[in-house]
């Protein structure tokens, strides 16, 4: 294993990409993903990496790009953002539905409008249900480890399906941080090389993509599904390799301080990291606060997070997004759901945080644990609430 | 012309009456219309190619049709996503052949990559990832097949679609004469890309046809085949007429054949006794509203967009 080097975090991530040998990689640029896909171009053009770098003309075409290289037999990796996201959607889902494995980052931004560079989760709710694995990175040693660990779940046979590793924008992507790398050598025990069981050949000619009549439309959804559904055992079984091989061990959903925690905060990325700070403070003042992390979005973890909330009163779900609909944010709205169907009821309020870039502090997690604890004492009803609205 | 594209041209196996290929790469069985002239055409493009293909469809009539699951008329390996995206989804698989073969993993390098559209997924929704392919070289054949509205839906109009047209969303009506907008001219605009092989086809001279996917598929780079194909549910025309319209459509020089090789353009058809468009209108109910001043108008444009080629393949 190699000794830890500073790097920035988007740089960390293309470094992962040139090990696992990419084939081809389409990209465009977009703030703040744009770093990823500039250094590939160097490492292709300095013969770092062999692989074919293709300057698209839109996000559209990268995913479309990806799609028909996949379904030629090769390793794809492209990366992304917001505005760029949105215009990849159509052809996400056929990608998933096709059951491709391109490796995606997405470097978590706002969506417009207003338009607005700096991150929040929006883009990942945007591409919730299109049918892609979902990783999120907390810090950049993880986003490095996801990359490969995509590679390895997207492409074993059992699963067969595209992958995203989200990072936050800027509060990640743009960090410097110091990054443990893996040679080749240890990446190739790792990750195999890619054997498509099927793929555009002449020799071997296949129809892909057909028509979905209604007689076959609804069977090839419910195959979709439980392919997505079972691809969490593979996920875990390449977690577990992975620490078996490199020694960080990996897991669905991330607990923190949560063994007798009464109230729990939930959240997803980068932001994580901040409440930890909160939550050791208010620790030392002796309040029974903990952190559930889910690492991965999709397939949704439900039996896990259910048991990291089994034992709290109090669960304050924090969404980097608000859905338009006037019910809060979609991440509390899957967290809610599980609850119910487990028949635990906590007391559940969500709060809208960190918008197109809006700073959320220590004090906000300490002002948030204090919040939920009186309204769930007071019996205010549940709901959400967007913190850090200037009057 | 650079040598490679001469050479690449003159290495093609023409085609003769006598040797036209036996092979149906798209096979029969498939659900077009009667009388469809875009699956003629696009049967005589995989008469050229035969099986060494690997296929890309944009969503349209000639998807639909030849791909209902569990069944496919395709004998070679085909590929489908979405409507706008053909030219991108292509550039994907030449990139993945063009490496796989680079790193020794295959031993495939003439695997020819085609692509195809109808006039709506080329001229409208994919032009942009048309352009980008066509600006990024990638070594593909890119075929519009042009029945000039988007028949898939039921005969909207497009920037294809001809000028005094009747589509479902061109109507004629008391402020109207139906489509009220020149056809867009996408050779042409393939042609500005400076790639090496531009052309312009139709199903009724079918050998000129696959001599020109020949030729387009042989070159280094991209080519661009603009394929006039006459669809007789669409255009309201008896469709026993098919041929007889695409060749029609030639004889009146609405729709010249010509190619450009390296930029240089020149006349495939010279058409030299021309007929008067209303022969070619006459035959299709979607021209019917057209009174004689419209009539003329269409002639003048012809005969002046006919002017302007002629100059272009003079120099
Ligand atoms: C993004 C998107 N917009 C619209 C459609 C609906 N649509 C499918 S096929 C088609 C018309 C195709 O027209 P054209 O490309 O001319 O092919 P044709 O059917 O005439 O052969 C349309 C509008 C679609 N599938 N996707
Ligand atoms: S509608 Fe026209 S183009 Fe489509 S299959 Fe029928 S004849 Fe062919
Ligand atoms: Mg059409």
């Amino acid at each position: 294993m190699g000794k830890r080097v500073g790097i920035e975090v988007s740089l960390a991530v293309s470094h992962a990409v040139m090990l696992v040998d990419v084939d081809v990689i389409a990209a465009y640029p977009i703030t703040p993903q744009t770093h990823i896909v500039e250094h590939l171009s160097e490492l292709v053009a300095d013969g770092e990496l062999d692989a074919e770098f293709i300057p698209v003309e839109s996000e559209h075409s990268a995913m479309s790009t990806s799609v028909g290289a996949s379904a030629a037999g090769v390793r794809t990796f492209t990366a992304t953002s917001s505005q760029g996201l949105a215009l990849m959607v159509e052809i996400m889902y056929i990608a998933s539905s096709l059951r491709l494995p391109i490796v995606m980052a997405v470097a978590n931004r706002a969506l417009s409008g207003p338009i607005s560079i700096w991150n929040d989760h929006s883009d990942m709710m945007l591409s919730r249900d299109t049918g892609w694995i979902q990783t999120v990175a907390e810090n950049g040693q993880e986003a490095f480890d996801l990359i490969l660990h995509a590679y390895r779940v997207a492409e074993d046979p059992r699963v067969m399906l595209p992958m995203i590793v989200n990072l936050d924008g800027f509060t990640l992507s743009h960090m410097i941080e110091p990054i443990e790398f893996l040679s080749r050598e240890e990446v190739n025990k790792y990750i195999r090389p890619y054997r498509a069981p099927l793929r555009m050949d002449p020799e071997n000619p296949i129809t892909m993509g057909p028509v979905g009549m209604p007689e076959v439309y609804t069977e090839a959804k419910k195959a979709q599904d439980e392919a997505l559904k079972n691809s969490k055992e593979v996920i875990i079984e390449a977690w577990k390799e992975f620490g078996d091989l490199f020694g960080r061990y990996y897991s669905p959903v991330e607990t923190y301080r949560m063994e007798d925690a009464e109230t729990a905060i939930v959240i997803m990325g980068s932001l994580a990291e901040t409440a930890m700070t909160a939550v050791d403070r208010m620790r030392e003042k002796g309040k029974k606060v903990g952190i559930v992390r889910p690492r991965l979005f999709r397939p949704f973890p439900a039996q896990e997070i259910v048991s990291a909330l089994e034992n709290v009163n109090n669960v304050a779900v924090i969404d980097r997004a608000l859905a338009l609909n006037g019910m809060g944010g979609p991440f509390s709205f899957e967290i809610r759901s599980v609850l119910y169907d487990s028949g635990l009821h906590p007391y559940i309020k969500n709060y809208i945080a960190g918008l197109g870039g809006r700073d959320v502090t220590v004090e906000n997690f300490t002002e948030i644990a204090s919040d939920i604890e009186k309204c769930s004492r007071e019996g205010v009803k549940p709901g959400y609430e967007i913190i850090n609205v200037r009057e | 012309m650079t040598n490679s594209t001469v050479e690449a041209i003159q290495g093609i196996e023409k085609i003769r009456a006598s040797n036209i290929p036996v092979v149906e790469p798209l096979s029969n069985g498939h659900r077009a219309c009667q009388g469809c002239g875009e699956v003629l055409a696009l049967r005589l493009v995989m008469k050229a190619l035969g099986h060494n293909v690997i296929v890309v469809s944009a969503t349209g009539c000639m998807e639909i049709i030849s791909s209902p699951y569990p069944q496919t008329a395709w004998e070679v390996p085909w590929l489908h996503v979405a409507f706008e995206n053909a030219a991108a989804v292509a550039s994907g698989v030449e990139a993945a052949y063009r490496v796989m073969n680079r790193k020794g993993k295959i031993n495939q390098p003439d695997v020819t990559i085609l692509a195809y559209g109808g006039d709506g997924g080329t001229a409208d929704i994919g032009l942009q990832s048309l352009s980008g392919a066509l600006e990024r070289g990638h070594n593909f054949l890119y075929v519009c097949l042009d029945n000039e509205a988007y028949m898939n839906t039921g005969i909207q109009r497009s920037s294809s679609t001809p000028y005094g047209a009747m589509t479902t969303t061109s109507p004629p009506g008391k402020k109207s004469i139906g489509q009220m907008t020149w056809k867009k001219n996408v050779a042409a605009i393939a042609a500005a890309h400076e790639i090496p092989y531009v052309a312009t086809a139709s199903p009724a001279f079918h050998i000129d046809l696959m001599n020109k996917v020949r030729k387009g598929a042989a070159v280094k780079g991209p080519a661009y085949i603009h394929i006039y194909s006459p669809c007789p549910t669409g255009w309201r025309c008896d469709p026993s007429m098919s041929v007889h319209v695409a060749r029609l459509v030639v004889q009146t020089r609405i729709f010249p054949l010509y190619e450009v090789v390296d930029g240089h353009w020149r006349l495939t058809n010279k058409v030299k006794r021309p007929k008067p468009v209303i022969e070619y209108l006459k035959t299709q109910r979607r021209f019917r509203h057209l009174t004689e001043k419209e009539i003329n108008k269409i002639q003048q444009r012809v005969d002046k967009e006919w002017e302007e080629l002629v100059k272009r393949c003079e120099y």
